[in-house]
């Protein structure tokens, strides 16, 4: 039983080392898009692009404008002269934010009331918009909270200045920069070796019945069992190795902490890895051609990216699609990467992941070993 | 085990894919040591009963025993006394000869002692000794076929199911195959092939002509040749064209068909029908240079076969 299984899986490695193209494919892509993510997919926004309009003239509407011009966030691209030039700004893109500060602004202030700054944000891209605006609305608190304290104190004194305040004191856990690459750069290890480990082994399989060596093998005293464990295990070393690399550069190149057990990493990896290869030897049992694996895989591998949490938070989905997120491995295998990554929890907090995970793999391994076995008949 | 009973017998073997039926109860016995033909055009059901015999795929009626072990209930079982060679031999073009020979042979745990001695064996009857480190993507069509051939036999099995073997192999390789199988016929393995050449048929020791699923005949190629309806009538003729025109609406006359050097006609009675062709011919003035009673191939007994009422559907 050893000796054909263990004839298959070098047979596979054997396959694999003549296939020059296959060792680019395992490593340059993952690299690249490690590089895109870690680089280019960021939420934060800097230097929008920001056209202002100071119709006061006054002292307190030039200080508030340099709270804006001072911040790297906004970048002032044109001092408009009216309100025509501020809708043309945006229309034109030339600024993706406008400030409008209506005449009597400081007049209202020194008064103690509170003045208006007309924000016009170009709402095209949702997902700026709303981050810049709320860059606008912290610029904007601060300069009120500055001035409402030197008012008070020019006011009253230095007594004044002790006005009862709410401060807030932002102290992020885990990723105390907010840095977006933290938590992009870990949950590629799912992402990248999902679609890897699924293609491998759909593709590996689909082929021997494309090119006829499947049934070949099926008139040998082979057992099914034989062969799916001889041409799963080495996409199962394959899918370690690639936890094993992304890890390296996440945390050599990106710097991207990590604060748990590897061990616990590790244990996680290995059901998730499970559940994805039963998940390619699935769809080979669908497909009998390359092609219709193909296409399949492309259907179902992105609703895994959407309903996993890797970019998308999961608790803003409708309840129907949260409830399909605990149909999929990534969810949880995610929660156990960024867990140990930036948390450092254990088996103590992970553990329904992982028992999740392990479920998942153990259904799925079973439903696609019993579906090859009837697929060769 | 003894010589008397068949190595491998079907009976009333039927399967049907959806709305067509592929094999309609299909019977036939091979004997130890013989090879045996499948003969018949394409969609006659010779790939379904080779699967069938092969044990990948289950008969939906009759049975199956080869060398003892029957095949429908226990298709693991007669995997060791088996080798199947589909149509399209599996063979992994990114791997050398020699890989492929190895994997083959480990997946049927043929031990390492035995395997190299069989391995250059066999390598060596068919002339690929010095192609042993090459890939097998890039052999010729012929030689994947040899090494189809090889894999197969790796572990010495007792009977060789070969499922067209030869198709779209060139005449040379043709025969160096076939000179293959006659070495191994001497040592003992029976061999099952299935063709569409029907000139192939005759190198068989019986053939079966497989038509719809069924059997039309059973027999020695001599034997069958004596079921020939009539008589085959060749014309030797530098206007075929004009020959065939002139015989091919005479009472008695079928079959009609133009070859190199004149015409082949099939007749229900050559004394009566030959100066009556002869007569035709004349009478049109289609030159010809000869007309005779002509030995029939199986490719003749064939269609003969096909287009006569009276033969077995």
């Amino acid at each position: 039983m050893f000796e054909r299984i263990i004839a298959i899986i070098i047979k596979e490695f054997i396959e694999l080392r003549r296939d020059n193209s296959a060792r680019f494919r395992l490593i340059v892509p993952t690299i690249l898009q490690m590089l895109l993510f870690g680089y280019a997919a960021t939420y934060e926004v800097y230097h929008v692009s920001t056209a202002v309009l100071d119709l006061d003239h006054s002292q307190e509407s030039r200080e508030l404008l340099s709270h804006f011009t001072a911040s790297n966030r906004f970048d002032v691209v044109e001092e408009a002269r009216s309100q025509r030039d501020i809708t043309a700004a945006i229309d034109r893109s030339d600024a993706a934010v406008a400030l409008v500060i209506h005449a009597g602004f400081a007049e209202l202030l020194r008064k103690g009331r509170s003045a208006p700054l007309q924000v016009i944000v170009d709402g095209t891209n949702s997902n700026t918009a709303l981050i810049a605006l709320g860059y606008v609305n912290a610029i904007a608190a601060n300069f009120a909270k500055d001035y409402a304290t030197d008012l008070a104190q020019r006011i009253s004194g230095t007594a004044g200045a002790r006005q009862v305040q709410v401060v807030l004191e932002q102290r992020p856990w885990f990723n105390p920069d907010l840095n977006g690459r933290w938590f992009f750069v870990p949950g590629l290890i799912g992402t990248l070796t999902l679609v890897i480990v699924v293609n491998l082994t759909a593709f590996a399989i689909v082929r021997e019945r494309e090119v006829g060596t499947l049934e070949q093998i099926m008139v040998s005293p082979i057992r099914p069992v034989e062969f799916i464990l001889g041409k799963t295990v080495p996409f199962f070393v394959i899918g370690l190795f690639q936890v094993a690399l992304i890890v390296a550069v996440g945390t050599l190149w990106f710097q991207v902490p990590f604060a748990g057990n590897p061990l616990v990493l590790v244990l996680g990896s290995v059901l998730f890895l499970l559940s994805t290869l039963a998940l390619g030897l699935l769809i080979s049992t669908l497909c009998s051609t390359q092609q219709q694996a193909f296409s399949l895989n492309f259907f179902i591998l992105n609703p895994f990216f959407i309903l996993s949490g890797f970019s998308f938070p999961i608790s803003s989905m409708p309840q129907v699609l949260q409830w399909l997120t605990y149909v999929n491995p990534l969810r949880y295998y995610l929660v156990v990467i960024r867990g140990t990554f930036l948390k450092g929890v254990g088996l103590g907090v992970l553990w329904p992941e992982l028992a999740a995970m392990a479920a998942i793999a153990l259904i799925l391994l079973a439903t696609s070993i019993l579906r090859f076995r009837k697929s060769l008949e | 085990m003894n010589a008397g009973t068949p190595i491998v017998a079907a009976e009333a073997l039927t399967k049907r894919f959806a709305e067509s039926v592929a094999v309609d109860g299909l019977t036939f016995s091979v004997d130890r040591g013989e090879i045996f033909g499948l003969v018949g055009p394409d969609g006659a059901g010779k790939t379904t009963t080779m699967r069938m015999l092969a044990g990948v795929l289950p008969p939906d009626a009759g049975s199956i025993v080869v060398d003892s072990v029957d095949v429908v209930a226990d298709p693991e079982g007669a995997k060791q006394h088996i080798s199947y060679m589909p149509q399209r031999f599996g063979l992994y073009e990114d791997l050398t000869v020699d890989e492929n020979i190895r994997f083959y042979a480990d997946l049927f745990e043929v031990p390492s002692a035995l395997r190299e001695e069989r391995a250059t064996r066999l390598l060596a009857a068919s002339g690929m000794s010095q192609f042993r480190a090459r890939l097998a993507g890039q052999l010729s069509g012929g030689m994947k076929q040899k090494l189809g051939l090889t894999c197969a036999l790796v572990h010495t099995p007792q009977v060789l199911l070969l499922d067209e073997p030869t198709t779209g192999v060139d005449p040379v390789s043709r025969r160096d195959f076939w000179r293959i199988l006659y070495g191994l016929r001497e040592e003992g393995v029976t061999i099952l092939i299935s063709t569409a050449y029907l000139d192939e048929a005759e190198r068989c020791n019986r053939l079966a002509l497989l038509y719809g699923g069924r059997v039309l005949y059973c027999d020695t190629p001599v034997a069958l040749k004596r079921h020939m309806p009539g008589a085959l009538i060749v014309i030797t003729s530098s206007a075929g064209r004009d020959a065939r025109a002139a015989i091919a609406r005479l009472a008695g006359v079928s079959n009609v068909v133009l070859v190199g050097d004149g015409v082949h006609a099939v007749v229900d009675d050559s004394r009566l029908r030959i100066p009556e062709l002869r007569q035709a011919l004349e009478g049109v003035n289609v030159p010809f240079a000869n007309i005779a009673v002509g030995e029939p191939s199986i490719e003749d007994v064939f269609m003969a076969l096909l287009d006569d009422p009276e033969a077995p559907r």
